[in-house]
């Protein structure tokens, strides 16, 4: 890779880890001078940790970072704006009650000899910068007041006012308009003259391939490409992100599905806000069926489940197990009647983080390993050897704190818990959420094998081709209610998506916020 | 050439985790050196009289924290326990020298054992009112107990008018003689209070390890929601342990009644304080999911032997307060340490091996 270009910022063997999961892997970046250095890569690729990083917000957990050939160690983001590193955040870091000038100088306010404020040097600083992006923006406008566009150039007017030799920019362009981009564009080609190195993140790759000279794309944390940008084009760059290890759902082995396991009727649950989160819901599974359930966020996917493991006290409607009525109104002794939750987060709702993987995969059926009050440490240990060995959750011991693995195979320790109550009927709610393309894989064949078992298993997710791919039927939510219900045979993409968007406004618009979910 | 960086690695790795062991043990190490410490520098500090006396003050510490160990890992905290003890002290007063009056003529007067039974029912009963405010309406625990602490001081103070309950030796024709069993009776040579306390102690560290109501208490602490979700009955959970530290509670207001032979109204206050450092220096922690009543029980010790160490060495007891309070920060800062250094460790781990 020869260019005219030098390296100002290199990252070597950067990894970044979180309880739970490694964010970043070995990654070696270079950063040139005078040029744009773009990243892409999907959503949880690692973009803006590895950003974060370079900005000093978050501190590697490995590796080393060389600014001009000296290595470095930021503590904070002001050690890295000392240095002439500024970043433009995705989500702003905007102090609405304050205004504009004194944003752009926020922590570096202009201040005469006796420390007062010096507000009108600040605002006629602020005003220069603020002309150059042509956005008709007053220095002494409130933030709260600006749209969110607005709101988003003066983030980035705050990063020039910086004179950074390093720019970040983490998706600048998301709320701007086409003519506001343009002018971004030209702010870009000014800095770049100036020998600003610009780093540049986004989803959209004509702009990408516009404005670019380098690229650099991350998949699952690891850097999968570097190039010149005149030597890409799209293909190369979906490729390096995507990968040639296409998503592998597990076969269905054509068994039959048995008779009626469960039946849900008129499931009603009234919002706070008024209206209906679940509204007059009925559906059926039978055993060894997988019935996957798509909809859009909000559509109630959730809230559904919620209802059926009665965690609404508030909830109607009535649901049946293998014909017979369930009356208990508890999650407890709903989960003795069969059934059993895998809820959407895996932190929050499916794991106790602090105990270890086997008092976690035993949480929800201590009552099986008791004699009288005492647990049978050997069965439960027992138990606890076979689950981890079926699902292959890789634990050096079961001992150890459920934090430390990595997310698929908490998400495996959270289908483990739920299959030790022995349930008849499995409700997953995005239950490949979050994890490795490894673990789907293993989470998509424990469905299969545990549907062949005669289990009657529920799934939601937002993730078509997971719905299509996996489901015996789909049914499909929206706005709380059941739109569609289609036999895998007759179903399509398009019925689905259309089905999707019924009671909600355009699907046009609806379609971008689907995909930021992920 | 493989072998370099493994040599490399190990020294730090296993520095890091002797490190950790030795932060584990800490409050053992604590403990030794106060033992340590003042078998040097207090003369008849070791003695076989002194030591009972000690673990007899050490007792009554050690309850409470234990009662409140398992309140602190759901993540709430009992601060009434202190006017537990005052009112359950007071109830037991007034049983051995009143009796319970029926209106019609007649007095009910008790045996020792039923005056005994009727106080623990006492305080297992204002922690059932504890338990109540804060999983059915909802009230934080601090502010729920708060409350209690002031209401059950309150009753304690009118049970008497402010009085104490003197001489507590009951008559014979009652049947009310032999409440001072508790509080001055021996065994095989220790005080009923020890084994008291052994037994609870040991059944308080099974139900923790051994059963399913234990590992729900820990549960409930480290992930409310997630407990909920996998069927565990949380409100339950957190009615038993405010019921169980009440229990914990009457049993110290009986033992000091029985070892003064009178009841005060006021015994008891500050008691809570000293029992949340206990279970802190023992290793709970107070955001929950975590904690062992062995530690608490070596927590109680270490606060319990400095006090009266300090005392035979004749520290003024505004110095006390003054070590008290540094050895409990010590222990807090040492704590957040290892926690700090264990996940470093982790992560490297990790780190290496992804």
């Amino acid at each position: 890779m020869s260019s005219g270009h030098d390296v100002i910022l290199k990252l070597e063997d950067v990894s970044k880890v979180y309880a739970g999961t490694v964010a970043v892997k070995q990654a070696n970046f270079e950063v040139r001078k005078g040029a744009v250095n773009v990243l892409v890569g999907e959503n949880g690729a690692g973009k803006s940790t590895l950003m974060k990083i370079i900005a000093g917000v978050e501190q590697p957990t490995a590796g080393r970072i060389l600014l001009e050939g000296e290595a470095v160690s930021f503590s904070s983001s002001g050690d890295a704006v000392n240095r002439g590193i500024g970043m433009v955040f995705q989500e702003l870091n905007l102090f609405g009650n304050m205004t504009v000038a004194e944003n752009i100088f926020a922590t570096r306010e202009i201040t005469n000899r006796l420390g007062k404020i010096d507000r009108k040097a600040q605002e006629r600083r602020a005003g220069e910068f603020l002309d150059r992006l042509e956005a008709g923006i007053r220095p002494d406008m409130l933030v709260e007041d600006l749209r969110i566009g607005q709101q988003q150039l003066v983030e980035i007017a705050k990063a020039v006012s910086l004179d950074a030799k390093i720019l970040i920019m983490d998706e600048p362009t998301s709320a701007l308009s086409a003519a506001e981009v343009e002018i971004l564009f030209k702010v870009i080609a000014d800095l770049k003259a100036r020998g600003v190195a610009i780093v540049y993140i986004s989803h959209r790759l004509e702009e990408l391939i516009r404005i670019g000279d380098y690229i650099t794309v991350l998949r699952d944390g690891r850097i999968t490409g570097q190039e010149e940008m005149r030597n890409v084009d799209t293909q190369w760059i979906v490729r390096q992100m995507i990968g040639s290890d296409a998503k592998d759902f597990a076969k269905a082995d054509g068994h039959q599905p048995g008779d009626e396991i469960f039946r849900a009727e008129e499931i009603c649950l009234p919002r706070v806000t008024g209206g209906l989160a679940v509204d007059h819901l009925s559906l059926s599974l039978r055993a060894g069926e997988i019935l996957g359930i798509y909809g859009l966020m909000g559509a109630g996917r959730s809230e559904l489940f919620d209802c059926i493991m009665g965690r609404h006290g508030h909830a109607s409607g009535r649901i049946f197990i293998a014909g017979r009525q369930v009356k208990e109104r508890d999650t407890t002794r709903r989960i003795q009647r069969g059934l059993a939750l895998i809820p959407e987060d895996r932190q929050r709702e499916g794991l106790v983080s602090i105990l270890s993987v086997a008092s976690n995969l035993t949480l929800a059926s201590l009552s099986r390993f008791v004699s009288l009050f005492h647990i049978r440490g050997a069965a439960e240990r027992q138990a606890v050897t076979q689950m981890v060995r079926e699902l292959a959750i890789k634990v050096a011991d079961p001992a150890q704190e459920v934090s430390s693995l990595s997310g698929g195979n908490q998400q495996k320790v959270v289908i483990g818990k739920a299959l030790l109550t022995e349930p008849k009927v499995l409700l997953m709610d995005e239950p490949s959420r979050g994890i490795d393309v490894g673990a789907k894989a293993d989470v998509f064949r424990t469905m299969r094998k545990l549907s062949r078992d005669g289990l009657g298993i529920l799934f939601a997710t937002s993730d078509l081709d997971e719905v299509m791919a996996l489901s015996d039927r789909i049914a499909v939510m929206s706005n709380g209610r059941l739109t569609g219900m289609f036999d895998r045979a007759e179903a399509t993409e398009a019925a689905i998506v259309a089905a999707s968007a019924l009671g909600h406004g355009p699907a046009a618009h609806l379609a971008p916020s689907d995909g930021e979910q992920r | 050439m493989t072998d370099i960086p493994a040599k490399a690695a190990a020294p730090s790795a296993s520095s890091g985790s002797a490190l950790l062991t030795l932060m584990k043990l800490r409050t053992f190490i604590a403990l030794i050196a106060v033992l340590v410490f003042f078998s040097i520098a207090a003369p008849n500090f070791l003695s076989a009289a002194n030591l009972i006396l000690m673990a007899k003050h050490v007792a009554l510490n050690a309850f409470l924290a234990m009662g409140m160990t398992f309140v602190i890992i759901t993540g709430g905290i009992d601060l009434s326990v202190g006017s537990i003890v005052g009112l359950c002290g007071m109830v037991a007063g007034y049983l051995v020298l009143n009796g319970i009056d029926l209106q019609i003529g007649y007095t009910v007067y008790f045996n020792v054992v039923e005056i005994i039974l009727i106080t623990l029912a006492v305080g297992i009963l204002i922690g059932a009112v504890n338990g109540l405010l804060i999983t059915r309406l909802n009230v934080a625990p601090f502010i729920a107990t708060l409350g209690v602490l002031y209401v059950a001081r309150g009753m304690a103070l009118l049970s008497s008018d402010g009085r104490t309950f003197p001489n507590l030796v009951g008559k014979p024709e009652l049947g009310t003689t032999g409440f001072g069993f508790l509080g001055a009776g021996r065994l095989l040579g220790l005080p009923v209070s020890i084994w008291i306390l052994i037994v609870v102690a040991l059944g308080a560290a099974y139900l923790a390890r051994y059963t399913p109501l234990g590992r729900h208490i820990f549960a409930v602490g480290g992930n409310e929601r997630a407990a909920r979700i996998s069927g565990v009955r949380v409100n339950m959970v957190k009615m038993f342990v405010y019921m169980f530290s009440g229990f914990c509670a009457a049993i110290v207001g009986l033992i000091i009644s029985s070892e003064l032979m009178a009841s005060h109204p006021a015994t008891g206050e500050s008691f809570e304080l000293n029992a949340i450092a206990a279970a802190v220096l023992g290793g709970t922690s107070m955001s929950g999911g975590r904690g062992t009543i062995g530690g608490t029980i070596v927590g109680a010790f270490v606060i319990g032997i400095l006090s009266d160490g300090l005392v035979m060495m004749g520290v003024s007891s505004f110095w006390q307060m003054v070590i008290k309070g540094l050895v409990i920060i010590v222990a807090v800062v040492v704590d957040q340490a290892q926690r700090r250094l264990q996940q470093r460790v982790t992560l490297m781990q990790m780190a290496k091996a992804g």
